[in-house]
């Protein structure tokens, strides 16, 4: 089989709105979480797919520079549900919905 | 990518939805890490097969060795026992649903009125340098030292400021013994 871009378009935007799903739809906290990072792995696919299309460089610099924000935000992420845990003994975002602290 | 080439794009594109949607749908926290991992890993593949070494290395580092650790260290900490018999979904379906369509609507549009090249034009320029050939990875290294050296700079206070979070975040506030 020949592999166009619009295959990887196909993919990456399947995964997206695999993570997407998995974003809105689960109640764990850590769940939500993976599921952000499958978005930014989609992302990066897309990137990866018209870098090489297009014979450009900067795509991959730019995957890169994705995969350090998506770093920075599982630091964040894991920081976050600890403290949500220690709060309140428990990782369900549906229990966490109260402002007050 | 064609013949062979096309045929491993085929299945580690179907394996890599397949574990991504198990992420979605396993129960427990610890599979769905698993499947996590092996779902960056397939797309490291991809990678690999799109010449796109250095990227493909640094997504196995990066995130099958740094983030994967930091969640199965995250599962561990907080020792979540799985309830038996309560869901672990929430009633976001219809909000779920609406939004995918506000996504699939301008990517069908552009997915159909644009003509992206359906091969590389000049696929020897990502592996160039001052026209010279060389590795994908010094290419990348002269890209990302030369043209983009200020966003470079900005990741490192960024990962600096994340880092700085993740303590503040997670440290116990210490009682004040009076």
């Amino acid at each position: 089989v020949t592999i166009t871009l619009n295959h990887y378009l196909i993919v990456s935007f399947l995964l997206f709105a695999i993570g997407f799903f998995g974003v809105l739809v689960r109640r764990n906290f850590l769940t939500v979480l993976m599921s952000l990072e499958l978005m930014l792995n989609a992302v990066n696919l897309n990137l990866i797919a018209f870098s090489q299309r297009l014979s450009d460089l900067t795509g991959q610099v730019f995957a890169i520079f994705v995969i350090t924000i998506a770093a920075g935000e599982a630091a964040i992420g894991l920081a976050l549900t600890i403290s949500l845990f220690r709060l309140r003994r428990t990782l369900n975002v549906e229990e966490a919905a109260t402002m007050r602290g | 990518l064609t013949g062979g080439a096309g045929w491993a794009f085929v299945v580690f594109a179907v394996f890599a939805l397949g574990t991504a949607l198990a992420v979605v749908l396993a129960r427990n926290p610890v599979h769905s890490a698993l499947f996590l991992l092996s779902s960056f890993l397939l797309v490291a593949c991809i990678f690999f097969l799109q010449r796109a070494e250095f990227v493909g290395a640094v997504q196995i580092l990066v995130y099958a060795g740094g983030i994967m650790v930091l969640f199965l260290f995250v599962i561990m900490l907080v020792h979540q026992r799985t309830v038996k018999g309560a869901t672990a979904f929430q009633h976001q379906w219809d909000i779920a649903l609406l939004f995918l369509a506000v996504f699939l609507v301008p990517f069908l549009y552009v997915f159909w009125t644009e003509n992206f090249p359906p091969l590389a034009q000049n696929p020897e320029a990502l592996r160039t340098v001052r026209g010279r050939p060389a590795g994908n990875t010094e290419a990348i290294a002269w890209t990302l030292y030369r043209d983009y050296l200020l966003p470079f700079e900005v990741a490192s206070i960024f990962l600096l400021v994340a880092m700085i979070g993740a303590v503040v975040l997670g440290k116990r506030t210490i009682e004040k013994a009076d």
